[in-house]
């Protein structure tokens, strides 16, 4: 019983755990806010493992599938399955979830019951957007992500939360809007089925097919986020606390990217081929310029979330490849950017914890009086550049691989990150931890706390298992992605 | 055998890991201690491999582990045990070896070097000896590699290594400048390093050594496109794709411009870059793909020509610097450049030769500079030393020897493999080739009178040096002048004990691959030539002669007459400035790279995100704004209103799905 609905309880359990916290909770009974949301993070992350070992990885066919009717008149259907792509996204969710409960333990006093139970109800519905298979139960889950997130960044952010959080809302949800007009289209065109997978199957003409990725595009492009449309990513970041950004940048900027893999490309392929110069376009453009926008920042968070949208071009340049490396690339480049950016967020809330700035002006001299600390944000800023050794490097060596495979250009433009993303993340490192002590709040920092070190040691062992051996990571994907560029050569036309 | 392969670069990861994440509970002792055996050890174990490869001929080609696998692909984790691997790992780890042992005595008292309250001074000592480590491991995974991929990591682990111990005094600005500048500028060589394997990939469909050099002659003509009309061969831009990783590490103009500064490290870890590690990265990669070079004679004369460039203009620099360690610093540039004039000239053996006497003797310069730093309390300028040689009997000794050998004079070792180098490029036809030969055999006078000059001012003459200084100056302590001695001893021999086999005879076998036509020892072998017909008919050409001359003029300008060295500068005062500003690269890439840098990106911050992106987006939502002020008035508050609305609504639904 409880086996064959293992989805549908890491999806609920959270989001039902998290209104528990919310019942029980009040700013009074704080220890039991922390542990109760501990404990319902931990169990949904237990509930999702069997899902990595017991997954099939010899076949691209969804897995662990759960198909009802919802509303039937509509043909709407509660039908959930993970296939190779879906799968490593719910395991990251569930996993960076259980970091942010605990880095949260302290750090937030007010309406501790809301903050955690926001983040739990996130969860569920993050898993729900990759679990599921019907296109309305997708779209639901993914705008109903939406309204934790602008709560997070609305109640718990920074002085200028509220321009963010509007700006956040009002770009993603427009995009958004334009998906839903296209899920129904398919709808008839799929016969009548809002399944994804009759998606898949349906014949789409050449004008409708263009008109349908730009719809999905206005959806994914927005959410992952894609240049010219990524502004709203730095605001939502500086603005959001820590949990906020971490989440933010390690699983629901992976929505996007998801959303190409699980639409675009299977469902539009002579749109995907046709208009792949443009998104490849588009993600160089990420790469470089977006490099060198990051390099000229002030404040860390700002400076981390142009850097994730440089990584994320990596992501969709990787896609439009139609090859194996390059899908391949663009997957772990997500998965290795979960943990990274997160590691990078978590870092920039130590200092903020403790100096309340995000300057990094302010900053000098920490390895000084924070020596462990420092060495940890070392790890993930070599990550960050891309080190091999480090899950940052599979990504991106895949892609330029793959890149290289399809125009030697490309793969020359997408290589120089070796350089740009390396000048701005050592930069970054050099005036906040290098240099003699700036102050004397830097001079009075304490090195970080054994919670602290017990997050950021756990991803350090992701960061460097991936990075060290990826290969059971790229052993559940290759069905599916073998799989997804068969889709991508046939014509639909 | 398998195990003992993998327990080289193991023993020195696992010391380097204990020693830095349990520094603090080991003590110093305890770092040095597990460090030096795990290198100890890693040497041991490797010179027992060169003696199974070399006397019994047991070569190793295969993997360790799937590191993963793609499009069918299977990305290994190998070693590949040949000639040219084994004579690496024992020069990496001998030298490196005695960079640890030295390393207990000149960082004795680091804790000096750090702010009195820094938590991160507090167990430098310890993190010292796992960075040492740490690179040498890197460095070993880097030459035993059995393809590309694993390459790659030991190149880039050993870029992280040099960071970390280039800016190992982080309090310190300049050095936090420097690490970051060898950094940056290793990944613009990275970044054509990376090419050049994505391209073998994208052709070759395998990234192992073998399978490539397998396949390579069946892609001898093999054309890509560039752009237009413009088609390169493809083993051409492989090869020069690769020598562009090449000329980051081993820092070849124009990407030299870290080296000089990387010596903002700790005085051992110049010896361990300089000398065995890191630097020679470039040459010892280009010797191992000798058969792919073989194959472009563009590659090969772009090689050629910017070995010579380096070894000329960067051994004049060698000239005018008053700190010691970076007169040994130009050396080593201009040394780099003679090693890769000898790969341009495919006499990779004499290449790999001449790297392997440079690691010993510029690993004793080195280290000699550091004995004498330490005695002068942490000074390095020459102009407040001299003298020395009375106070520092041993150090000055090894120094004599190591200069010797830098010099070029017979029957130290440096002769006979720089010898070796000069004579293949007199012999090489390749474009460049005439250029090179003129700029190595000036670079024979240049060497000898920068070198020597380097002992006068610091071993002869008056004692310069404040009174205070003066009166502590004494020799260094054993742990600092064994290794001097030790690495004295290849610093004479390496040479006429080792150039028959590796220039006349089988010494590399087939890890390196020479075509006949290219190989200017190929001949004088088959007349039975022997290391002492090779110093007979070397001491009396002008390589020697102009090194003797080099010497004498330094002498004469630094001892007998103290007064011209200045004279001669302000006579050649704008010659001078050139030198002083490095030829302005410095400058330039400063103001170009990392000036345009910043200006594009707050331009294209503030132009075109902040002002053209964000200003359409926040017009739009005031656009927004207005337009929902106006539809407001619609929200009456009446319940007819609203059920009214809702019933056109449903009404307007329905028909859309019925004409559906």
């Amino acid at each position: 019983m409880f086996a064959d609905h293992l989805l549908t309880v890491s999806i609920w359990l959270p989001i039902l755990g998290g209104i528990l916290v919310l019942l029980l909770g009040s700013d009074e009974r704080k220890p039991l806010v922390r542990q109760l949301s501990l404990g319902v993070a931990v169990l949904t992350f237990l509930v999702t493992v069997p899902l990595w070992t017991g997954f099939d990885r010899g076949t691209a066919a969804m897995q662990f599938v759960e198909q009802a009717d919802w509303i039937r008149p509509l043909h709407i259907q509660y039908f959930l399955g993970v296939d190779g792509f879906s799968m490593p996204l719910i395991l990251l969710t569930s996993f960076i979830t259980i970091l942010v409960v605990i880095a949260g333990w302290r750090v937030i006093r007010d309406h501790l019951a809301s903050y955690m139970a926001a983040f739990l109800i996130m969860e569920g519905l993050m898993i729900g957007v990759f679990a599921a298979l019907d296109a309305i139960l997708f779209y639901v889950f993914w705008e109903a992500t939406l309204l934790p997130m602008y709560l997070i960044i609305g109640i718990w952010g920074g002085d200028n939360r509220v321009y963010a959080a509007i700006k956040f809302f009002l770009y993603t949800l427009l995009g958004s809007l334009l998906m839903l007009v296209a899920m129904i289209y398919l709808y008839y065109q799929a016969g009548h089925s809002f399944s994804i997978l009759d998606f898949h199957a349906a014949r789409i003409g050449e004008t409708a097919q263009i008109l349908l990725f730009l719809a999905f595009f206005a959806a994914f492009a927005v959410k992952i986020p894609m240049w010219p449309v990524h502004t709203w990513l730095p605001d939502a970041h500086v603005q959001a606390p820590t949990g906020g950004s971490v989440i933010l940048a390690a699983i629901m900027l992976k929505m996007g990217g998801y959303g190409f893999l699980r639409f675009n490309l299977p469902i539009l392929p002579d749109a995907s081929h046709a208009l792949a110069g443009f998104m490849i376009a588009l993600s160089l453009i990420a790469v470089v310029y977006i490099a060198f926008v990051a390099l000229v920042q002030t404040d860390m968070k700002k400076l981390i979330a142009y850097s994730s949208i440089s990584h994320m071009g990596f992501v969709t340049l990787g896609f439009f490849l139609f090859n194996q490396q390059g899908i391949e690339g663009g997957m772990v480049q997500m998965i290795s950017h979960g943990f990274v950016s997160g590691a990078m967020f978590l870092c920039v809330g130590v200092l903020y914890d403790r100096m309340h700035t995000r300057e990094i002006s302010a900053y000098g001299g920490v390895g000084h009086t924070m020596p462990l600390f420092a060495a940890f944000m070392m790890l993930f800023t070599m990550a960050n550049t891309g080190l091999p050794g480090t899950s940052g490097f599979v990504g991106e060596l895949l892609v330029i691989l793959g890149a290289f495979k399809t125009n030697l250009w490309l793969a020359v433009i997408a290589a120089t990150t070796l350089v740009f993303g390396a000048a701005y993340s050592l930069w970054l490192y050099k005036r906040v931890i290098f240099g003699p002590v700036v102050n004397e709040n830097v001079k009075k920092l304490t090195d970080i706390s054994r919670r602290e070190a017990l997050f950021l040691g756990l991803l350090a062992v992701f960061v460097l298992g991936i990075g060290l051996y990826p290969g059971p990571l790229l052993d559940v994907m290759h069905a599916s992605i073998d799989n997804l560029v068969a889709q991508t050569s046939l014509s639909k036309l | 055998m398998q195990a003992v392969y993998l327990a080289i670069p193991l023993l020195c990861l696992a010391a380097a890991a204990i020693a830095g994440l349990a520094g603090g509970r080991i003590g110093r002792a305890g770092a040095h201690g597990v460090t030096i055996f795990g290198v100890g050890a890693a040497f041991l174990l490797s010179f027992y491999v060169a003696l199974d490869v070399f006397r019994n001929g047991h070569l190793f080609n295969g993997p360790v582990y799937s590191w993963l696998s793609s499009g069918g692909y299977n990305f290994q984790v190998g070693f590949l045990i040949d000639q040219l691997t084994a004579t690496m790992m024992v020069v990496v780890t001998f030298v490196s070896l005695m960079v640890h042992i030295y390393t207990i005595g000149y960082m004795a008292d680091d804790e000096h070097n750090w702010p009195k309250d820094s938590l991160a001074g507090k167990n430098s000592y310890q993190r010292f000896f796992s960075y040492i480590s740490l690179f040498t491991f890197s460095m070993l995974m880097l030459v035993m590699s059995n393809n590309f991929i694993q390459l790659f990591f030991g190149w880039e682990a050993v870029g992280l290594v040099s960071y970390l111990l280039i800016g190992f005094w982080f309090n310190r600005e300049s050095a936090i400048f420097a690490n970051m500048k060898a950094f940056l500028v290793n990944r613009v060589g990275d970044f054509g390093f990376l090419l050049g394997i994505a391209a073998i990939f994208a052709w070759f469909g395998t990234l192992d050594y073998d399978a490539v050099f397998g396949i390579a002659p069946s892609l001898a003509s093999q054309q890509i496109h560039i752009a237009g009309s413009t088609h390169w061969s493809l083993i051409t831009f492989i090869c020069i794709a690769l020598f562009v990783g090449a000329m980051g590490k081993s820092a070849q103009v124009p990407l030299h411009v870290w080296l000089p500064d990387s010596m903002e490290g700790p005085t051992p870890i110049s010896a361990l870059i300089h000398a065995a590690t890191m630097v020679t990265a470039g040459i010892f990669m280009v010797a191992r793909m000798s058969p792919l070079y073989e194959m472009s004679e563009t590659a090969l004369s772009l090689i050629i020509i910017i070995g010579a460039i380096t070894a000329l203009f960067m051994g004049l620099l060698g000239i005018i610097q008053y700190d010691i360690k970076r007169v040994i610093a130009y050396s080593t540039l201009s040394q780099l450049g003679y090693m890769t004039v000898g790969l341009g000239a495919s006499a990779y053996n004499a290449s790999i030769f001449h790297l392997g006497t440079h690691a010993f003797f510029k690993a004793l310069l080195f280290l000699g500079a550091g004995s004498v730093i330490i005695a002068m309390h942490h000074a390095q300028d020459m102009r407040r030393m001299g003298g020395l040689r009375r106070f520092m009997p041993i150090t000055y000794f090894t120094m004599i020897i190591g200069s010797l050998a830098l010099s070029g004079i017979p029957p130290f070792a440096g002769f006979f493999s720089k010898d070796a180098i000069i004579e293949a490029v007199h012999h090489s036809h390749i474009t460049g080739s005439g250029f090179a030969y003129f700029s190595v055999v000036i670079g024979a006078f240049i060497t000898a009178f920068y070198s020597f000059r380097l002992i006068f001012m610091t071993f002869h003459g008056k004692p310069r040096m404040d009174e205070h200084t003066r009166k502590h100056l004494k020799e260094s302590p054993a742990v600092v002048i064994v290794p001097l001695l030790l690495l004295a001893i290849p610093s004479v021999m390496a040479g006429w004990q080792f150039i028959e086999p590796m220039l006349y005879g089988d010494f590399f076998g087939d890890a390196i691959r020479i075509l006949p036509r290219h190989n200017a020892f190929a001949e004088a072998g088959e007349h039975g030539f022997s290391a002492w017909h090779f110093m007979k008919h070397g001491a009396f050409q002008p390589p020697v002669l102009l090194a003797l001359i080099g010497m004498v003029s330094a002498y004469i300008f630094y001892v007998a007459r103290p007064d011209l060295a200045g004279e001669w500068r302000a006579k050649l005062a704008p010659a001078v400035r050139v030198l002083e500003n490095n030829y302005y690269f410095d400058k330039v890439y400063q103001a170009v790279f990392a000036g345009g840098a910043l200006r594009l990106g707050s331009c294209l911050w503030k132009s075109a995100d902040v002002k053209m992106i964000d200003g359409f987006i926040n017009g739009l939502a005031r656009a927004v704004g207005w337009v929902s002020g106006k539809v407001r008035l619609v929200q009456s508050g009446y319940l007819y209103h609203y059920a009214f609305v809702m019933i056109i609504g449903l009404f307007l639904m329905i028909s859309w799905f019925l004409y559906l």
